[in-house]
């Protein structure tokens, strides 16, 4: 039973009424909850307890949902397996003995497990694709600028987005209505998710949906994983919808510039936790900058670790232009990619992972390879589109996630489409 | 591995600029890592100069006083604090 999904269980009612009444949500644990201690799955803020509530958590309350927990989560975000959280690895319901699925594991895991109807998570490279893809549930990414992101601990803030995940695509449409919409607390949010109803959209109506499979995200990906994925477009197909074959030749690249960014991004964020005034304190005797390195010692795992000091590497005088500048050059290229791609075809798809879930232990020792993993996932956080995860089945009985990426603002389309394959 | 490949001395150089401390087993393993990690960093240098159409507009609100957080509420996670304000260490 301990599959470790929470890192504190908390029961928070919400109001009275509302059009989530009834219905039980797990929150990542790095969305801040007044009162309730918000950890980020790490050492350094194992004691910290926000006090106030992110706009999303906020919105769940007005919305009548009860919040039952803070879900288990890769330290601050930072993994593709659950297993860097400080408070140990979560099991995957949908698989045990494998890994949920990072960053977001925890939150699916939830749902997956039932113990709660549906879950937020955040998506900064995949991170709630991923695990919705491993754990056998729903996870949306958002485009940017639909969700706030006031009161979630910030990591690569030009790429991540609260989501939701749901165990069918209506589920979580229906989360997303809630905690949609501009705020004036996010300077980056857009009015268009202010009047949504995108959970009226999942009505499984494909006739005439244009597909393109990008063939870039299909090379190199798992064999079942492939035959599973083309089984769900067959399907798709019996409903009306056709596909074609699209190229991105951006893709690429997308890995390591979404690492360049988001690792330059991080390092920046990053440097607020020295233990003064929230946060693991050292306690030893020394200067502002020997407590504050003992600090960051102590408090955070390898992983964060490792993207603090090459996020500051790529970041330092004379790599700059070499690595920041040309990841940035590199995102342009991907959105302009999509941008053509989406110019004909209404969806694009893919396998969300190119692999099934990892069994856990078995990859945390090479950074590099579970860094190639994402490379399906990526590109949608470069360009700022939504993209949405379903699963499409499973090869050896390990469950398989089919992703769709739409247009920027475009989470009705993908919505409809998602329906049509978990019916 | 390539020839610019980072050395022992400028991964203690980094951590010192972003204030962590390493053990010296954090060293050799992040040594070893960052190796492969920037030279698969490497390949962007494959990619073409792209223009960027940002297509931003500044939000902006009325310059007004506001509600904010207590003091109260504002150091309860501190672990030092006096007379209202976080303690800190030394600066030097």
């Amino acid at each position: 039973m301990s599959a470790n999904i929470f890192i504190t269980e908390e029961e928070i009612d919400g109001d009275d009424d509302g059009p989530l009444a009834g219905t039980t949500v797990a929150i990542k644990d790095n969305i801040s909850t007044e009162g309730v201690r918000t950890t980020c799955g790490s050492r350094m803020l194992e004691e910290y307890v926000p006090p106030y509530d992110a706009t999303v958590v906020s919105r769940l309350k007005e919305a009548g949902a009860t919040i039952v927990g803070k879900a288990n989560m890769d330290e601050f975000g930072m993994g593709t397996t659950n297993e860097t959280s400080y408070f140990g690895p979560t099991d995957n319901p949908a698989a045990p003995g494998r890994v949920p699925g990072g960053s977001s594991g925890g939150s699916a895991a939830a749902v997956a497990a039932g113990e709660a109807d549906v879950a937020l998570g955040t998506d900064t490279g995949g991170s709630i694709r991923c695990p919705a893809a491993f754990c056998g549930v729903v996870g949306i990414k958002p485009t940017y600028g639909l969700v706030s992101r006031y009161g979630l601990v910030a990591y690569g803030n030009s790429l991540e987005q609260i989501g939701p995940f749901g165990e069918t695509v209506e589920d979580a449409a229906e989360l997303l209505d809630a905690i949609a919409g501009s705020d004036e607390r996010d300077a980056t949010t857009h009015p268009e998710g202010d009047d949504s109803s995108y959970a009226d959209a999942a009505t499984g109506e494909v006739d005439g949906l244009s597909i393109g499979v990008p063939t870039e995200l299909l090379e190199g990906a798992d064999e079942g994983v492939v035959e599973t994925f083309w089984d769900a477009i067959a399907d798709l197909e019996e409903q009306g919808a056709e596909y074609h074959e699209v190229s991105l030749p951006s893709v690429e690249h997308a890995v390591e510039a979404y690492y360049v960014i988001a690792m330059s991004e991080a390092s920046s964020n990053l440097a607020r936790f020295d233990g003064v005034r929230y946060g693991h304190d050292a306690d030893v005797e020394g200067n502002w900058n020997e407590t504050f390195s003992q600090a960051r010692k102590e408090g955070f795992g390898d992983e964060v670790k490792r993207r603090i000091l090459l996020g500051t590497y790529a970041l330092s005088a004379g790599y700059h232009d070499k690595y920041y500048k040309k990841a940035q050059d590199a995102r342009a290229w991907v959105k302009q990619d999509f941008d053509e791609a989406l110019s004909e075809a209404d969806v694009l798809a893919s396998p969300t992972m190119p692999v099934p879930p990892f069994e856990l232990g078995e990859s945390l020792d090479d950074p590099l390879q579970m860094y190639l993993a994402d490379a399906n996932t990526v590109p949608v956080n470069l360009a700022d589109l939504p993209a949405i995860s379903v699963p499409a089945g499973e090869t050896d009985g390990l469950p398989v996630g089919l992703q769709l990426i739409g247009p920027a603002f475009g989470e009705e389309q993908l919505i409809r489409a998602g329906s049509a394959i978990d019916r | 591995m390539s020839d610019d490949a980072v050395s022992p001395e400028e991964v203690r150089h980094v951590a010192e600029l972003a204030r962590v401390d390493l053990a010296d087993d954090e060293v050799d393993q992040f040594t070893r890592q960052f190796a492969d990690i920037l030279e698969y960093f490497e390949t962007l240098d494959e990619v073409p100069e792209v223009d960027r159409d940002a297509d931003l507009t500044n939000v902006m609100r009325p310059d007004e006083k506001r509600d904010s957080l207590d003091r109260t509420e504002a150091l309860r996670n501190a672990s030092e604090t006096e007379d209202g304000y976080f303690k800190g260490p030394n600066v030097s």
